[in-house]
């Protein structure tokens, strides 16, 4: 017992099925065939274990505890004097435990199958590649940035953004002028920014699209520039503000 | 067909082409589609490819395929989840990590495994019911899944509070090179428990 708690770590029972499959299964016995008695013994001293450990433990784990004993003690009485329940007819109330085990333990194999799937497919490539691009801006100094390379870091944001409408519980509110603060914030603290790094964190398109409409806001009104190197290099932003004050300071 | 005017290609040799150019694997009315919107565009000999049929296509693939098997080429054609795309031989794969640097691949945790599982065979499935299966909150699997693109939400159900319904998506297949969910084992008698469970969330 002892080695094989040295040998336990949690990351191995995700959930407390997980260690009443494993209990079984160092027992050797059947799932039917359990002694309900016998696993909620095994299935304490691991909790115990786990608090000796300081390993917090979920709260499922706690859960399946009382269940077991609850069983447990059912199990103990004869049946005639046992509590009356609703639920379970005359049925033996380790059925509902064994039947969950039996399934989850079947979708388990499948889990395993999966995985011997997804090794399998760690050989396994595929094209994708797509149409060499001609033409389009191969060796063109790019100094300025056009709005097409705006809009492609603009959809690159957009599609690292995850499908919202699962998660989307509280509304957010952004606004364009909101956003303008934002960049010219930022702006005022680094010198240059580029467009990746003020798209990042950002985790809803509302978000990102106010914030690319306050760049091009910002550009229009002649505030920060955006620029790029070279062709399909990160765009830079930048204020226009401190070029001028600097080309002023060295006037004067 | 007449080689001395202009050569015209084998529909095998046209879904050839279309299934190396192709990123997505294709279903046999795309490549339906792009035979025959072909052969109506380009007219003249070329109009017959325009009644180029579903049995055609399926005869070619198999041609194409055998012949790829046969030929050890390193290449071959699959069909995944409902489409055809070429791949590699899966011997070869370790070369062509090494060229294409990917020694280091994705690999699904198993309680990510053990929830997709669920959820393929239940879908549409609830959170609740991959809970009850495996006994522990799945919330932040499912979010990392969706993130993946391994599961979708389907739609919201009927019962109280309309919680979001998830099934797996085309991803998935293409992840674990199915073709579809029949090809997991003990397909039916897992999936048979589901629609008893389902009915009470189809029909609350």
């Amino acid at each position: 017992m002892l080695e094989a708690e040295n040998r336990v770590s949690l990351e191995i029972f995700e959930g407390p099925l997980d260690l009443l499959l494993y209990l079984i299964k160092k027992d050797e016995v059947d799932i039917y065939e359990v002694s309900i008695e016998r696993i909620t013994d095994q299935y304490l001293e691991y909790i115990d274990t786990f608090k000796i450990l300081n390993i917090e433990l979920a709260s499922e784990f706690i859960v399946m505890a009382a269940n077991l004993m609850y069983i447990k003690s059912r199990t103990l009485l004869p049946r005639n004097e046992q509590a009356p329940e609703e639920d379970i007819d005359e049925e033996d109330p380790r059925w509902e435990l064994i039947r969950q085990l039996v399934e989850y333990k079947k979708f388990k194999d499948v889990a395993d199958h999966l995985e011997e799937l997804e090794k399998k497919m760690d050989d396994v490539f595929i094209r994708e590649s797509e149409h060499a691009q001609l033409g389009t801006s191969t060796n063109i100094d790019l100094k300025d940035a056009n709005v097409f390379d705006l809009l492609t870091a603009l959809s690159d944001a957009l599609e690292n953004v995850k499908e919202e409408d699962l998660i989307e519980i509280f509304a957010e509110e952004y606004s364009v002028s909101q956003k303008i603060n934002f960049v010219k914030e930022s702006l005022r603290i680094t010198k240059k920014l580029s467009v990746t790094d003020l798209f990042c964190g950002m985790t809803s398109r509302n978000e990102i699209i106010c914030t690319f409409l306050a760049i091009l806001e910002l550009m229009k009104s002649n505030e920060i520039m955006a620029i790029q190197d070279n062709s399909f290099d990160s765009i830079i932003v930048k204020s226009t503000k401190k070029i001028v004050n600097l080309s002023e300071n060295s006037n004067e | 067909m007449n080689n001395d005017v202009e050569i015209l290609p084998e529909i095998k040799q046209i879904i050839g082409s279309l299934l190396f150019a192709s990123k997505e694997p294709l279903s046999i009315s795309q490549i339906k589609k792009a035979i025959n919107d072909t052969g109506n565009i380009l007219d003249g000999l070329y109009k017959q490819y325009s009644k180029v049929n579903d049995q055609q296509i399926k005869e070619s693939i198999q041609l194409l395929e055998n012949e790829l098997a046969s030929s050890t080429t390193g290449i071959e054609l699959t069909k995944v989840a409902g489409g055809y795309r070429f791949q590699n031989n899966i011997f070869c794969g370790p070369f062509v990590r090494s060229l294409l640097e990917k020694n280091k691949t994705m690999k699904l945790s198993k309680p990510a495994l053990e929830t997709l599982a669920i959820i393929a065979y239940r879908q549409p499935c609830l959170r609740s019911e991959i809970e009850n299966v495996r006994g522990v909150s799945v919330d932040a699997v499912i979010r990392k899944l969706i993130e993946m693109q391994l599961v979708k939400v389907l739609k919201r159900s009927e019962l109280p509070g309309k919680p979001w319904l998830f099934g797996t998506t085309s991803r998935f297949l293409e992840h674990f090179g199915l073709n579809s969910i029949d090809e997991l084992p003990n397909s039916n008698e897992l999936k048979r428990i589901v629609s008893e469970n389902i009915k009470i969330g189809d029909q609350a």
